[in-house]
């Protein structure tokens, strides 16, 4: 256990104090590419409650990042235009906008969840990829948001008592929600409603006949996911002041899904470490060289083939299967 | 009349597409339990290597044979070197292994043909249209192309009920283990299943290379329509990839025709072009949404 910690103590601090370093060596690029670090990592944490916890392999998990990111940029939009969206002003305040993108999200998710839920194995990997394709196209069809090209947005969301346009304090707000984040999952994984989950992963038939039913727990997870997810797709959208429907395309669902094996499946730390290692391959490899994919697809091969518990199974070493 | 027969046309053409390629992935699945995501990318070598024999020899029956060569040994080569180690992993590592095959793919395929291939001409014997009614007349190309399609649909139907082969094909598909302890040599089996399905995947590169854009992420694009196929249809059934071909194939179709048609009546103007753009894309996906929440297992699931 204590080595867990403090591999985690590790890598937080390290997050902590990236805008320190990168003042001292005056490399304004890498608060910019951490963020983007932090951002995915909220969205593979996310998605890991339910594929590391739940079993629940789901393959359009791109589709509430999207929706995360539209609902910044739309209400943008309109915010820009002067004109009402569906009879409401619109709002400039991070407290409005970002709680609503979770809403919307966990809406979407609670219904694809309700319909996707009754298939199980590659029937719900493919229904969920199915939901998400359906959800680009309806993105790429919306002409007056721009169609193919997405929106760009003109300011990010204002928190009130902070200068969210200053790189360094916008990463600081990232890394605090991926905090807060990473405690709600743990908290949930290990609470009573995780361990029912768990139970579901191990062995479904044990568990309806100890009495749980399924739905409600698995609905339930898919759910928060989708929700942080979602908030992922915000902070994006206010990171890269842009939105597209590529943002929910299934190449961003195989991704997450990517950095999650990467970094160690069902582990809530993992995936944050996944998300950064294989965000930083990208861009050593697309520095390096045009046919970056020539290395990457191999290194995702090896992972997936020799390396069953990922970096931080790795990096923790022992029988921790917490 | 002329447009529903002719929009049924291009449906069937486009099911004969779709079968080619998900006969190939559902009887990867059927038998070997292995999701297969680096389908599409024999499609794609295929298409390569039959516009670049076409280029460099002119020949069109070059460019068929290329194409199979060219995805048969490639898809031998996966097999061997990552999936004959995939087969008793969960789908998810089976999903991102091939995920990694499909991003090697592509760039290697960039690497070895460059980014713009020569653009396939429809050969002369199948150019030109001949007319199938009075005042409709429709391209030999894209008749060959169903008839094609129907050949191959009967020829697995021989493969896989008359012969040897096809049934060691069927009792792998029931029990694997079963067929292995009867001193059948089963991972042979599955590699001969899976260069086949790379090679039906290559030929059907080869069909779609005059028509359709040859282009880096062809595959992909084709790979989730024919998942939403195998799934339509019921995973592991050739006979439900045949079914779910013709279903997608044709609502596809009909779709991209009627949907605008019916969209500008029932909406005004500033919504409907971008309602029915978006319905068109999606309606394969409505379609399968629909089939797995009535009947989750796809139309005609493989009896197990």
């Amino acid at each position: 256990m204590t080595r867990k910690y403090i591999v985690v103590g590790i890598i937080f601090a390290l997050l902590i104090l990236v805008p320190p370093i990168a003042n001292v060596t005056d490399d304004t690029f890498l608060v910019s590419m951490v963020t983007r670090f932090v951002i995915y990592a909220l969205a593979a944490v996310s998605l890991d409650l339910i594929l590391g916890y739940g079993a629940l392999v789901s393959f359009g998990h791109a589709a509430f990042f999207g929706i995360g990111g539209y609902v910044v940029a739309i209400v943008g939009f309109h915010m820009d235009m002067g004109d009402t969206l569906f009879g409401w002003a619109g709002s400039n305040s991070a407290l409005v906008i970002w709680p609503l993108a979770m809403i919307m999200s966990a809406v979407v998710g609670a219904v694809m969840g309700a319909l996707s839920l009754r298939t199980s194995g590659i029937q719900f990997i493919m229904i969920t990829l199915a939901f998400a394709q359906m959800l680009y196209f309806v993105l790429v069809g919306l002409v007056q948001y721009g169609g193919d090209d997405g929106l760009s947005i003109t300011n990010r969301n204002l928190i009130p008592g902070l200068d969210v346009d200053d790189n360094t304090t916008f990463y600081y707000v990232c890394l605090v929600l991926l905090t807060v984040w990473v405690l709600v999952c743990r908290r949930i994984v290990n609470s009573p409603f995780g361990m029912v989950l768990r139970g579901f992963k191990q062995n479904e038939r044990r568990n309806v006949n100890l009495g749980y039913a399924p739905m409600p727990y698995k609905l339930s997870a898919f759910v928060i996911s989708a929700a942080g997810t979602g908030l992922a797709g915000v902070l994006w959208a206010n990171y890269a002041l842009y939105a597209s429907p590529d943002m929910a395309s299934w190449l961003k669902s195989g991704e997450l899904m990517a950095m999650i094996i990467l970094g160690g499946m069902g582990t809530i730390f993992g995936p944050i470490i996944g998300a950064a290692v294989f965000l930083g391959l990208e861009q050593i490899l697309t520095a390096w060289t045009e046919h970056w994919m020539l290395f990457l697809g191999p290194v995702l091969i090896l992972v997936v083939l020799f390396s069953r518990r990922g970096i931080f199974g790795w990096l923790v070493g022992g029988r921790n299967n917490d | 009349m002329y447009m529903f027969i002719e929009q049924a046309m291009n449906g069937l053409q486009y099911s004969a597409l779709l079968f080619l390629l998900s006969a190939g992935l559902t009887l990867i699945f059927g038998i070997m339990n292995v999701v297969n995501l680096a389908h599409g990318s024999f499609y794609m070598v295929g298409a390569f290597c039959a516009a670049s024999a076409v280029a460099i020899t002119g020949s069109f029956s070059v460019a068929i044979l290329a194409a199979l060569v060219g995805a048969a040994v490639y898809g031998l080569i996966v097999e061997k070197l990552i999936i004959s180690r995939l087969y008793h992993r969960d789908h998810l590592d089976q999903v991102l292994a091939t995920l990694g095959v499909i991003f090697f793919t592509n760039a290697l395929v960039t690497l070895v043909f460059g980014r713009s291939p020569p653009f396939v001409d429809i050969p002369p014997l199948l150019s030109g249209s001949v007319q199938i009614l009075p005042g409709l007349n429709y391209p030999i190309m894209r008749l060959a192309f169903i008839g094609a399609g129907v050949l191959v649909a009967i020829g697995l139907w021989l493969l896989i009920s008359r012969t040897r082969v096809g049934m060691l094909v069927r009792a792998g598909a029931d029990d694997a283990e079963t067929v292995d302890a009867l001193g059948i040599n089963i991972s042979r089996l599955f590699t001969m299943v899976f260069t086949l399905g790379a090679l039906l995947g290559g030929f059907a590169g080869v069909m779609g290379a005059p028509l359709l854009a040859v282009e880096i992420g062809m595959g992909e694009k084709i790979l989730i329509t024919t998942l939403v196929v195998i799934v339509v249809g019921g995973v592991g059934s050739v006979r439900g990839a045949l079914v779910g071909s013709l279903l997608v194939g044709l609502v596809d179709s009909f779709g991209r025709a009627y949907i605008p048609i019916g969209m500008s009546q029932l909406l005004p103007p500033e919504y409907s072009d971008s309602v029915s753009s978006s319905l068109v894309s999606a309606s394969i996906y409505i379609l399968m949404a629909i089939v797995l929440l009535v009947k989750p297992r796809g139309l005609v699931p493989a009896q197990r």
